[in-house]
């Protein structure tokens, strides 16, 4: 079922992009390396006085997942919208497989959060609409199996239930075989079966070259999807980078003793590149990965100068505080 | 022109399988040009029979049915239900949409004003050489109605665009029917300024008496397109 997304039904975007780079570098040297599927510079996006998206740059490659994540109001969605041209943007730029939004909408897949049927339509007359405005769209009827949904179906649309209508919005986004693919929230509302068919999906997609960028507010899938995580606050970029590099920053070794302890003594026992902070009275913070390593040296150097600690804790900043929660 | 014309047909299916819209469009004309002729409900005035007199003003109802109410609340739901967005973002692009959307609505009003046009035909309707200025009559007052139907699908709400779209449907077409009834009252200038008001009188002198059609009408309806025209593409809402 799964063979309609094998690697042979897309172009390698990479081969496409280095012959485009070649022709590029006459007109801007600086421009060697292989094009980004998406390019954002600088983007702000205003609501009359709302600035809903303050400045933010990112770019994401073919055959990776990017992960906007973030609060509701963060600007996840208005982003998503502008980079699919259908948000206008105060100012800032914007490059879709090297090109202006509007130029590339025929190799670009999309899956809008809100709505994006028409209620009185059925699934394959539906798909087979949108086919016929790609040049080369996928078979409606594969693509509806493919997200499990019979093709014989006569259910108008307003009748699915929201699981379904997400899976019919995701066939959509798969017609045009995509070389980038932009998805707003794509398994919200959709059980555990199809949420698990979608990241399957996703996860072909990816090795076929594809570029995904999704946004979502389920740290299952940043997990088992995201290549790449940006984190968006108050429409500014918070914190990016791989899952395991956001780990990383939100870990912790704190511990409690005298007060006017020889930190910088301290900082000496322990590997190079551990910061050590009085943060409150007798409350210290061990500024680095909290490794067992770092923990033995702590322990140990308390031991040797013969100072008790009344408390000791190794942290991990849980993913959910790093990305969902508020920020401390 | 592939994905536009796709996208022409696909709202005009769309259209013609919603109960409510082929109602609207297709058998209110024709139910009230066979319920005219059939009843005589309109009194004969300057010689006219009754299919003279009611086959211009059903006309005028198909196309206010059809480049108007229906064309505004299709657009009013389609925007609801963010359809029309996404397809923003497919090689339809805005201006296939808009374009697809005018071929459907063309389509339609010609479907609705042939089958008219056949049933006055059997109930002895025989046109003159003036039923020519109908085509230009009929185009420009569909401009005029579908501009304005796009301009009140953007500014409300979809559920008050289905009211006002049907509550401006009922006014226009009496202000409409009750102008073609007379032609020549005098406290009908200010009358003949409404749109429907306009394309009635026009039609009845093309359709009915068989004669063109005097040209405060045309510039009527011209003023109203024009305005429709410049409204439509400053307040046209795709969300």
């Amino acid at each position: 079922m799964r063979s309609a997304a094998s690697p042979g039904n897309f172009t390698t975007p990479l081969l496409r992009y280095s012959a485009e780079g070649r022709n590029s570098r006459l007109a801007q040297p600086r421009k060697l390396m292989v094009m980004s599927a998406l390019e954002v510079e600088n983007l702000r996006i205003s609501y009359g006085d709302f600035e809903a998206v303050r400045g933010i740059s990112f770019s994401a490659q073919g055959g990776t997942v990017t992960s906007l994540v973030g609060p509701n109001g963060a600007g996840k969605t208005s982003t998503l919208e502008a980079c699919t041209d259908i948000r206008p943007i105060t100012s800032g730029v914007i490059r879709v497989l090297g090109m202006s939004p509007g130029e590339s909408s025929s190799r670009v897949g999309t899956m809008l959060q809100s709505g994006g049927l028409y209620p009185t339509s059925r699934p394959l007359e539906w798909l087979t609409y949108l086919s016929r405005l790609y040049p080369s769209g996928r078979n409606p009827r594969e693509l509806l199996d493919l997200v499990g949904i019979d093709p014989a179906s006569r259910t108008t649309t307003r009748r699915m239930s929201g699981g379904e209508q997400q899976r019919l919005k995701f066939a959509a986004a798969l017609l045009p075989r995509p070389e980038l693919l932009f998805l707003d929230e794509p398994t919200a509302g959709m059980d555990p079966q199809a949420r698990r068919n979608l990241i399957d999906v996703i996860g072909d997609l990816r090795s076929a070259g594809v570029a995904v960028v999704l946004t979502t507010h389920v740290l299952a899938d940043i997990e088992e999807l995201a290549d790449h995580i940006i984190v968006l606050r108050h429409g500014v970029i918070e914190r990016s980078g791989t899952l395991a590099e956001l780990r990383g920053e939100g870990s912790s070794l704190s511990f409690d003793a005298r007060a006017g302890l020889d930190v910088a003594d301290m900082m000496r026992a322990l590997p190079a590149g551990y910061l050590v902070v009085e943060a409150g009275s007798g409350s210290y913070v061990v500024e680095g990965e909290p490794t067992p390593v770092a923990l033995a040296a702590i322990t140990s150097w308390l031991a040797d100068h013969d100072e008790a600690t009344t408390g000791i804790r190794v942290g991990r900043m849980s993913l959910e505080d790093l990305i969902i929660g508020d920020a401390s | 022109m592939k994905p536009t014309l796709a996208h022409a047909f696909w709202e005009l299916r769309l259209t013609l399988r919603n109960g409510e819209q082929l109602l609207l469009t297709l058998i209110i004309p024709l139910a009230l040009l066979i319920g005219i002729c059939a009843t005589g409900v309109l009194s004969s005035s300057d010689g006219l029979s009754r299919v003279e007199q009611a086959y211009p003003m059903v006309c005028m109802v198909s196309l206010i049915a059809t480049c108007f109410t229906s064309l505004a609340i299709g657009t009013g739901f389609e925007r609801r239900s963010g359809a029309l967005t996404f397809l923003a973002t497919t090689p339809l692009g805005r201006q296939g949409l808009v374009l697809g959307k005018v071929i459907a609505t063309v389509m339609l009003a010609a479907i609705s004003i042939v089958l008219v046009t056949v049933t006055a035909v059997i109930l002895g309707w025989r046109p003159s050489i003036a039923a020519l200025w109908a085509l230009p009559i009929l185009l420009i007052a569909g401009i005029a109605f579908a501009t304005w139907a796009l301009v009140i699908a953007s500014v409300f709400r979809a559920e008050a665009v289905l009211a006002i779209a049907n509550a401006l449907f009922l006014v226009l077409v009496v202000v409409g029917g009750a102008s073609a009834r007379s032609s020549s009252n005098s406290a009908g200038v200010l009358v003949e300024l409404v749109p429907s008001a306009a394309l009635a009188d026009a039609l009845r002198s093309s359709l009915g008496v068989g004669s063109a059609p005097c040209w405060p009408t045309l510039a009527i309806l011209a003023v109203w397109a024009i305005v429709g025209y410049a409204l439509a593409r400053s307040r046209f809402r795709w969300q």
